[in-house]
């Protein structure tokens, strides 16, 4: 049957399974539009900033594991999603961007809000196409949902000249994908497997770094298995909080620049490491010559092209992490390593990373803790970046698989409410809560709107110090305290929410906190509060850029501890 | 660690930025790219190229992995220079006039280069052989005046009867 272009995107987005779209229309992806409304099946959402949509999107992707579909027109529409693009890049999430571009005569001519998006984003997808005939559309919308979701998942775009969009072909779905250059490793190499299990099994002070990759291939039963027959301790990344229960005994927290001391001790201390589905990245190993100085390195990554890249690796193994662990499972023997915990244990207690002080005041972390408390951490936790991610990292205890959106690998202040949005409306039964910060909310405050719009009943806790608070906390450490360009005077969010048509208030004592939060919580639809915090605030523990990771400064007054995080086995 | 020089054979798609994506790859990572030669080859609609790269061999792992990761890159495979035969071709137009002229075609005979033409005060000469080689030649001929050197870039393929680029091994 023909079909023009639009059609046989929107036919083949349904191929796929798609059910939500994140976007903004224009001039150049109007015919697409146009066909929508024929294919009622396919929600589409409007953002307020083509950056929310490509954030809304990943928000979406994370929360469901499917993956997250935006659009946007050419020129500054595609500009707009670039961030977000990169965003999903650096975080593995599988994302599919359809941008509308000039019509094909006008390619390379400069037109009217012709930009070259398949150039600027090279080097932030894993792929990208431009269609130049609506006969290879529906080969292209395959190859990029394919793409996009196996092998380490990434961001595709594909972008679509006008008159594509209305050009008339027959219309076939592939069946098969015919891509030579692209083969993802899944099973992990036999004789790899045995090297590391061996390294396991006679392993001393063993230390399980697991990343989001965990998350990404589901292993989360493989992972526990893992730990729990050879007595391994599991620390994770940012991006792998929630892929091991923080409850779980064998659970010593987040390692990295605001990690939990005793995490780092312990990467310190290890003398084996066994990194599942994490690449490296600099916060969470702080100075790479002082990485596990002691340890042998087992790395188990679906990337061949992480093995090797940041540390020196002894056993790398190639493949997804499910696939792999499954395979190491078989191999493992049942160990105790009673010193080597009794060690971790005093480095808990004598070094508390996640006490919250008594001081009368309103704190962040104990805004974050009650929140958990409140939700009882059924919650998926969407955050901004700087402190309020850190400290939503730190107070909130991740019991729940993948409950834990952040903004790692880019760090992208504004992340925070678009993702929340697209994670409510992907998993509309799970409670989202956006911990934001008052800087972060800012950069796009607007998606308040599409929040009220799709009733997407998001809670948003925004910690408000009244600074662009993680840089001022470098400005008090590292440059005297000259804090250049940090305090911001923020709006009066209560206000701008309720002109939003959000319902909103604001707390400044302790005593009002829980009370805040279950009203929020009690709301059907939106909600925000405005916590107005101490705004001097620091985040502990922190490793200074530079430093080797145990080389922690820890929060510099002690007062009585008000909450444990858990009590100490 | 030392740095040596590395050659990598890549068979891409031909395709429109390829060579953009790849290009971009280089600059972004840093990676120092001493030459990089593309042309058909055996297979229908795939292109091949030869890169040579100076850096560490964990650098130039780091390259073919990262290569290998652009979808549209179907196989690298680095070259072992012992068991390869490279070659490169170089188009040299050298300053001569009737006192040097003879002089000059003494030193491309020896190279076993050819002269492909020939004006009243230059000589353009064509050499194909390693990069020493071309390299000589060209310090001898400097001496003349070199008026302007144009070089393809190194050629490799693998000694013997298998193919340069053996489908590589599950990682
Ligand atoms: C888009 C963007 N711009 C700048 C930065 C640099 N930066 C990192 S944290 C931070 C401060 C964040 O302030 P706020 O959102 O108020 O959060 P807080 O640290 O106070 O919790 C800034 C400016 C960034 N990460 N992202």
């Amino acid at each position: 049957m023909k079909m023009t272009g639009g059609q046989i995107i929107c036919e083949s987005l349904q191929k796929e399974g798609v059910d939500v779209i994140f976007g903004i229309l224009g001039g150049a992806i109007l015919p697409l539009y146009d066909t929508l409304p024929q294919y009622p099946k396919l929600h589409h959402v409007l953002t307020r900033h083509e950056q929310g949509a490509a954030h809304a999107a990943e928000g979406y992707a994370r929360a469901t594991g499917k993956v997250g579909v935006c659009f946007a027109t050419s020129g500054p529409g595609a500009t707009n999603l670039v961030t977000g693009i990169a965003n999903a890049y650096l975080d593995s999430s599988p994302m599919v961007a359809i941008t509308g571009q000039v019509a094909r005569p006008f390619i390379g001519k400069d037109a009217f809000q012709e930009v070259d998006i398949t150039g600027i984003t090279l080097p932030i997808t894993k792929h990208n196409y431009l269609v130049l005939e609506a006969g290879s559309l529906a080969k292209t919308v395959k190859e990029a949902f394919y793409l996009a979701r196996t092998g380490r998942p990434g961001p595709v775009l594909i972008d679509v000249p006008k008159d594509v969009f209305v050009e008339e072909t027959e219309f076939h779905y592939p069946t098969k994908i015919d891509l030579p250059g692209y083969k993802p490793t899944l099973k992990g190499h036999p004789s790899q497997i045995k090297k590391a299990a061996k390294l396991i099994n006679e392993a001393k002070h063993p230390l399980i770094i697991a990343g989001r990759g965990v998350i990404i291939s589901g292993a989360y039963a493989e992972l526990k298995q893992l730990a729990e027959t050879a007595q391994i301790p599991v620390v994770t990344t940012l991006l792998g909080i929630s892929c091991f229960s923080e409850n779980h005994i064998l659970s010593f927290g987040m390692l990295g620049m605001h990690g939990m001391a005793h995490a780092n001790m312990a990467v310190n201390a290890a003398d084996l490491v066994i990194a599942v589905g994490m690449r490296f990245d600099d916060r969470a190993t702080s100075r790479v010559s002082g990485f596990a100085p002691n340890a042998r390195i087992i790395h188990i990554d679906i990337d061949p092209a992480e093995i090797g890249k940041n540390v020196r690796v002894d056993v790398p193994i190639v493949g997804d992490v499910k696939v792999v662990l499954n395979e190491l499972n078989k191999l493992i023997t049942p160990a105790q390593h009673v010193d080597w915990f009794k060690q971790l244990d005093d480095w808990r207690k004598e070094h508390p990373s996640t006490e919250i002080r008594d001081s009368g005041k309103l704190l962040p972390q104990f805004v974050v803790r009650q929140i958990y408390e409140a939700t009882g951490g059924e919650a998926t936790v969407v955050t901004g970046v700087g402190q309020n991610q850190m400290w939503a990292a730190q107070y909130y205890c991740y019991n729940k698989p993948n409950t834990l959106i952040s903004s790692g690998g880019l760090g992208t202040m504004g992340f925070g409410l678009p993702a929340a949005i697209g994670a409510k409306i992907g998993s509309p039964n799970t409670p989202v809560w956006c911990i934001d910060g008052d800087g972060s909310f800012q950069m796009n405050i607007q998606e308040l709107a599409t929040a009220a719009q799709e009733r997407a009943a998001v809670k948003i806790a925004i910690l408000n110090n009244g600074f662009l608070g993680m840089v001022r906390q470098w400005q008090e450490l590292f440059y005297e305290k000259r804090y250049v360009a940090t305090p911001l005077s923020g709006p009066d969010f209560v206000k701008v929410a309720e002109a939003y048509g959000i319902s909103a208030i604001r707390v400044k004592r302790t005593e009002e906190v829980v009370p805040a939060i279950e009203r929020a919580i009690a709301e059907p639809g939106p909600f925000l509060i405005d916590f107005v915090v101490e705004p001097e605030e620091n985040v502990y523990p922190m490793v200074a850029p530079g430093a080797a990771l145990h080389e922690i400064i820890e929060a510099p007054v002690k007062e009585v501890a008000m909450w444990q995080r858990r009590s100490t086995p | 660690m030392a740095t040596t020089q590395h050659t990598l054979v890549a068979l891409v798609e031909d395709k429109p930025g390829v060579l953009n994506r790849m290009a971009s790859l280089f600059r972004r990572r840093g990676f120092n790219i001493d030459s990089i030669a593309v042309g058909h080859c055996e297979v229908p609609h795939l292109s091949r190229m030869t890169i040579v790269v100076n850096g560490s061999t964990t650098v130039v792992e780091q390259v073919r992995k990262q290569l290998d990761k652009i979808i549209d890159v179907i196989r690298v495979s680095e070259i072992n220079a012992e068991d390869a035969v490279n070659r490169e071709l170089a188009l040299i137009k050298v300053k001569a006039n009737s006192t040097t002229r003879s002089e000059i075609m003494q030193i491309v005979d020896i190279f076993r280069a050819n002269i492909i033409d020939v004006s009243a005060d230059s000589l353009t000469v064509e050499v194909t052989g390693d990069e020493d080689k071309i390299d000589s030649l060209y310090d001898l001929l400097r001496a003349f005046g070199i008026k302007e050197l144009a070089r393809t870039g190194r050629l490799a393929m693998a000694r013997g009867g298998s193919n340069s680029l053996r489908p590589e091994k599950e990682s």
